[in-house]
């Protein structure tokens, strides 16, 4: 029988990390499917009964989310204009059933090119704390993912949380979706857009992420700087498919090719910008 | 070495404790631990929700959730549904939301989540509640109406009365075999476990081409404990094949293996030694070969021959030749000439193969799902050295089977370890080996020409198409020669040469997949016809009505047709075509993104086998003590047969069907019905049951001396016929009971009488054909290529509507899997093996169907009756291509219209 280690405080699971390797375990949504057997295989570190990882609360400097609050809880929970691209994200992960067990710190750890949680939280400028037996360290979420199922988790390392800072809850903002049916689907192509307006009716602070169009979802720096300053009845014209082209790598798969993607995640960064600033009802259905 | 506590919590309101390992996943633990079965294992990856349960009140899928996480938790499965939710249950009944059944327990426990939430919900919140479940047999039509109906959001349904005598047919009844569907007790191939059962796994091959031997299997078994079985074992012929002349499959590989998945050698021991086992460890070496996938590679001159015997690769190639082509293209005004290239397509259905199998005296009883019983009796037995009478099958409640249940799947694996081991031993195939191992639907590479005259009449059609039949046999045969039958599509066409093959490749074999072939081939026809429509100058609905085949009119068989219904279906869609033009017209000139389109498109299809016999025999009998007992050998995989199969016997009869008891399907205890295939259930075995209704009927007349018109009625140990004033009674205690008990007993035999197709296919292939027509109205995303079918209306010519709640079902569930192959199936094989890469609709992908049931009889069926099955699927497909092209130009030709797809042939369109 293989050990299976399920601790009730983070201390305890970070010790017990330190001893020796383990298979976290979280919400398991990517976990079964990858066993393919009736039971974890081990020696398993159950993190889920530890409480202190589980919800969202308000920080000084903004919000922690911790490592195993689930899609629900995130899409149940109150918080500003600027989550709601994470909140619409919560609502596409798998289904219900996914969305009840999957935990916002497996997504990020899986490290799928098309997890659905990272490019809204790339564009709320996520940082992700990990913490091991001796202490914990932060990083910006975009240098964590390094690539397809690869991040920068060290040996011994859990992720406790994601930082969202204050400024990241301000503007209005859409996540977008792509797929080849309704529920349960894995992503074709999908974009977070997060706009904040000045008081002149400008886009003062724009963010823009793509997933599902290369190893990892990735900001857009160069679009987001283009469209800075615009009034927004200008910002989606200001969308150049070149340029968000360019900032991607997608790959031919078997649900697109990487044409299809690129001409896609313009289209889509335009709907949801365009979503995000007025009514949905132009925005991809 | 017990290193862990009992897990403690509740299930179903009471205390439970779990022997389990903390990470075990809570399905396992709920049905091996509990016995509560009706927790049903799909996918054991959350993408099919079958498995769902409540915990603390939340759905979870129970594959995804380590046993740990329910300890001191509220665990809720389809058994503890209790009072509040019997609303729910008897919704499901009452308005055909359970076909097979696999899927029920997920929906229901899905919909109980959600009605337990204050409010009443919308239709959208219903979707969103259950679109996390997969159901592959409803399109899930009837299974919104049951939400709705249960939460009190549409107005509640009556149950209707009972149909009284003479009444059954036409009559809108719940299915017989419904209850144990909805109350979770419902006993499929994995929920039977015979006490000491080995656990039985196969060690299967990763390559698509390879040979491979074996290490030291001794050590092997010695090491791990389990015992372990080759094809060296085998006693009988290792050979099997669901056509004998083609029979080329062995049960278990010898020295090569011509597919991925293919089995070379079973591995039976205690469950958790089996579970244990890293297959990777099994003593074979794999020398991997130069695999040919697809059709053109398989029929190059120096491609290797996967069986020896057969030149180019070709199993086998159908023909039909009717007129003179060349002349009738020479008259022709207008020629549509174009390709169309097909995928792999996966069954999909819920249930992955599974069975038990034990000995009970010398008889090998095998308990399993399978739409084939006796065939699966007969071929496992010449596996297995065994006469095939010492060979019981017992059909289990069977999840989905769409045509791939035909085949042997764990038959004759369990079978082996049984009689190798004087043990029972079950197998339950995970996802991933379903997918891999058994049938599809035949990838096709196919080209046209049809031609039509100046008025827009066919004058001629060719047809040539490659359908790669995969490494084995199965099917093949069927589908290279019923494409060549059908690919004229069911309209007059005086000149047509078709010619189909069934090409092997090393991908998966092939079989039987509602349609045989026929829904590829009217992809590329109805595609066609369109074409022609438009360079005819005619209305395509208009087009198709005007070539419809007539009463009385000739196939490309040469075969005269009576009881033609495509015409009534093709004028029964006018009102909505119409109505469907302008909407969309109007659409389309107020808005710029998205345009909306129209498609039409017809099926017909042959029931029962192409030209072959395929008798069916029902036995009916009366136990002196009054119970009416039907033998009914036809495995109901959902669609219905033991409810419709009924009916049509109670009206031959003069019984109502309540009077009736269901006994089978059994090889010991019923006659050979043949398979549940090619839509001949209703027709073939629905023609013996009105044959043995009205003979046990005479009998009872002759016996009492009335006339035809009188009434018969059961008592307690008697029959009573009653005709004007008088009454007559035979006490049943009286009459000799026969060798099986009964006072009397009838059996009868029906076979449709067909005629064998000569060298240019011409004779009369099927006795009995149905017909439909579909009509797709969709919206198309110009910026993304993305489809949405917001309505489809369904006409079917049925002869006889024997039950139209179960027609409608058989019906939207067609339109579910033809949506499904228009739009996003497509099984890569090594690449596909699960249920998030190989995509079905789920309840969100549904558009409003409207179906619209047509009689007109047909002289050969029961009461007039045609079969349904097969033909719901057919037109959908062609119709949403259609559609696509009406909405925005691309003319789409390779499967699935994925969104790039659409999007490159919308450029290509200009």
């Amino acid at each position: 029988m293989s050990l299976y280690l399920r601790p009730g405080n983070l201390q305890e699971a970070l010790d017990g990390l330190s001893r020796a390797p383990a298979v976290i375990a979280a919400g398991c949504t990517d976990l079964f499917p990858a066993t393919e057997r009736p039971a974890l295989g081990g020696p398993v570190l159950d993190i889920t009964a530890i409480a202190a990882l589980r919800g969202i609360a308000e920080t000084a400097d903004g919000w922690r989310i911790g490592a195993t609050t689930t899609w629900t809880d995130i899409a149940r929970a109150d918080l500003p204009p600027g989550f709601d691209m994470l909140k619409q994200a919560a609502r596409e992960v798998g289904s219900t059933q996914i969305q009840n067990a999957g935990t916002l710190a497996g997504n990020l750890c899986n490290a799928s090119p098309a997890a659905d949680g990272v490019p809204p939280l790339l564009a709320l400028d996520a940082a992700v704390e990990m913490a091991c037996a001796t202490g914990s360290r932060r990083m910006p979420l975009s240098d964590f993912i390094t690539g397809p199922r690869a991040t920068a988790l060290r040996p011994g390392e859990l992720l406790t949380a994601v930082h969202i800072p204050q400024a990241a809850g301000q503007g209005a903002s859409r996540f977008l979706k792509l797929g080849a049916r309704k529920y349960l689907v894995i992503s074709i192509a999908m974009v977070a857009a997060r706009i904040v307006v000045d008081d002149g009716g400008r886009a003062a602070h724009v963010a823009l992420a793509v997933g599902a169009c290369g190893p990892v979802a990735t900001r857009l720096p160069g679009v987001e700087r283009a469209l800075t300053g615009l009034p927004l009845r200008d910002l989606t014209g200001a969308i150049d498919a070149d340029a968000v082209a360019a900032a991607l790598s997608p790959i031919d798969d078997l649900r697109a090719d990487a044409a299809y993607r690129r001409h896609a995640a313009a289209e889509l960064l335009r709907r949801a910008v365009s979503g995000a600033v007025s009514e949905p009802e132009e925005a991809l259905r | 070495m017990k290193d862990m506590p009992m897990i403690a919590l509740t299930v179903n309101g009471a205390a439970a404790q779990l022997d389990a390992a903390p990470g075990r996943r809570l399905s396992e633990a709920l049905r091996d631990g509990l016995g509560l079965t009706g927790t049903k294992v799909g996918c054991d990856a959350g993408d099919c929700g079958a498995c769902t349960v409540l915990l603390d009140g939340e759905p979870v899928c129970a594959c995804l959730t380590p046993v740990i996480r329910a300890e001191g938790a509220e665990v809720t499965t389809v058994e503890g549904l209790g009072a509040p939710m019997a609303r729910l249950k008897t919704a499901f009944l009452r308005h055909g939301a359970a076909q097979c059944g696999i899927c029920t327990p997920g929906m229901l426990i899905a919909a109980a989540a959600l009605l337990s939430r204050p409010g009443t919900p919308d239709r959208s919140e219903v979707e969103a509640a259950l679109g996390g479940v997969l159901c592959r047999c409803t399109g899930y039509a009837k299974i919104i109406d049951a939400v709705l109906d249960a939460a009190g959001s549409t107005p509640q349904t009556e149950a209707p009365a009972a149909p009284v005598s003479g009444a059954a047919v036409g009559a809108r009844i719940e299915r017989l075999d419904g209850a144990p569907k909805v109350e979770g007790t419902e006993i499929y191939g994995a929920d039977y476990a015979p006490r000491g059962a080995l656990w039985v796994r196969a060690i299967r091959s990763p390559h698509f081409a390879a040979r491979f031997s074996f290490g030291d299997l001794d050590a092997f078994a010695a090491e791990t404990g389990l015992q372990v079985f080759t094809a060296a074992d085998i006693p009988g012929q290792n050979i099997y094949g669901t056509i004998p002349p083609f029979a080329d499959q062995p049960a278990l590989g010898v020295d090569v293996v011509r597919m991925r998945g293919e089995a070379v050698a079973l591995v039976a021991g205690d469950k958790p030694a089996v579970e244990a086992l890293d297959p990777d460890s099994f003593p074979v070496t794999w020398h991997s070969a130069p695999e040919l996938l697809d059709t053109p590679a398989a029929r190059a001159p120096d491609a290797p021959r996967l069986h020896e015997a057969r030149q180019d690769n070709i199993l086998i190639a159908g023909l039909v030749h009717h007129g003179d082509p060349a002349a009738g293209f020479a008259a022709a005004a207008h020629v549509a000439e174009g390709e169309a290239e097909t995928p792999y397509v996966e069954h999909a259905y819920i249930e992955p193969e599974a069975g038990a199998a034990w000995l009970d005296g010398d008889t090998l009883v095998i308990q399993a799902c399978t739409q084939a019983p006796v065939m699966d009796r007969d071929d496992t037995a010449r596996i297995l050295g065994l006469p095939p009478e010492r060979v019981r099958i017992i059909p289990s409640a069977t999840g989905g089977g769409f045509g791939s249940k035909l085949d042997l799947s764990v038959q004759p694996l369990i079978g082996l370890v049984v009689l190798k081991t004087g043990q029972p031993a079950r197998m339950t195939y995970s996802r991933r080996e379903s997918m891999t191992s058994t049938t599809k639907r035949h990838p096709a590479r196919m080209r046209a020409r049809i031609a039509a005259d100046a008025g827009g009449r066919l004058t001629a059609m060719e047809f040539d198409g490659d359908f790669n039949t995969g490494a084995y046999a199965s099917w093949g045969p069927t589908v290279a020669v019923r494409v060549p039958v059908h690919a004229s599509g069911p309209y007059s066409i005086p000149h047509y040469h078709a010619e189909a093959r069934a090409v092997h490749t090393n991908g998966p074999v092939s079989g039987a997949f509602r349609g045989f072939g026929v829904p590829q081939a009217a992809i590329l026809q109805e595609t066609l016809f369109d074409e022609l429509a438009l360079k005819s100058g005619l209305d395509r609905l208009a087009f198709r009505r005007l070539n419809a085949l007539p009463e009385g009119g000739t196939s490309v068989c040469g075969q005269e047709l009576h009881g033609v219904g495509i015409g009534p279906c093709l004028d029964a869609l006018k009102p909505r075509w119409d109505a469907a033009l302008a909407e969309a017209a109007a659409f389309n000139a107020a808005h710029q993104g998205r345009k909306r389109g129209v498609g039409v498109a017809s099926c017909w299809y042959g029931c029962g086998n192409t030209a072959l016999p395929n008798p069916s025999t029902i036995r009916l009998g009366l136990t002196p003590q009054g119970r009416l007992m039907l033998h009914q050998g036809a495995t109901d995989i959902g669609q219905g047969s033991n409810t419709v199969i009924t009916q049509i016997c109670a009206d031959a009869l003069g019984l109502p069907v309540d009077a009736f008891e269901l006994v089978g399907p059994d090889t010991a205890l019923t006659l050979d019905c043949g398979k549940t295939s090619a839509s001949r259930q209703t027709v073939v075995t629905g023609n013996a049951a009105l044959l043995a209704g009205r003979a046990l009927r005479a009998r009872i007349l002759a016996l009492t001396n009335m006339g035809e018109g009188a009434r018969i009625a059961l008592a307690p140990g008697a029959v009573t016929v009653t005709d004007g004033t008088q009454t007559r009674r035979i006490d049943l205690a009286e009459l000799a009971a026969d060798a099986r008990g009964y006072a009397l007993a009838v059996e009868e035999t029906y076979d449709p009488p067909t005629e064998t197709l000569d060298e240019n296919g011409q004779g009369i292939p099927y006795a009995v054909y149905g017909y439909g027509a579909h009509l797709a109205e969709v919206e198309v995303d110009l910026a993304l290529g993305t489809v949405r079918v917001h309505r489809l209306t369904a006409a079917h010519d049925l002869g006889r509507v024997i039950n139209p709640l179960l027609a409608e079902g058989q019906i939207e569930g067609g339109v579910a899997q033809g949506l499904g192959l228009a739009l996003m199936e497509e099984y890569i094989p090594g690449r596909t093996e699960n249920l998030h890469d190989y995509l079905i609709p789920t309840v969100g992908d549904m558009p409003r169907i409207d179906t619209l049931l047509i009689e007109t009889p047909d002289p050969e069926g029961p009461f007039g009756a045609k079969g349904l099955g097969e033909h719901a699927l057919i037109p959908t497909a062609p119709a949403i291509l259609n559609a696509i092209r009406d909405a925005c130009g691309a003319r789409v030709t390779k499967l699935p219209a994925l969104p790039h797809r659409v999007l490159a042939a919308m450029r290509e369109a200009g």
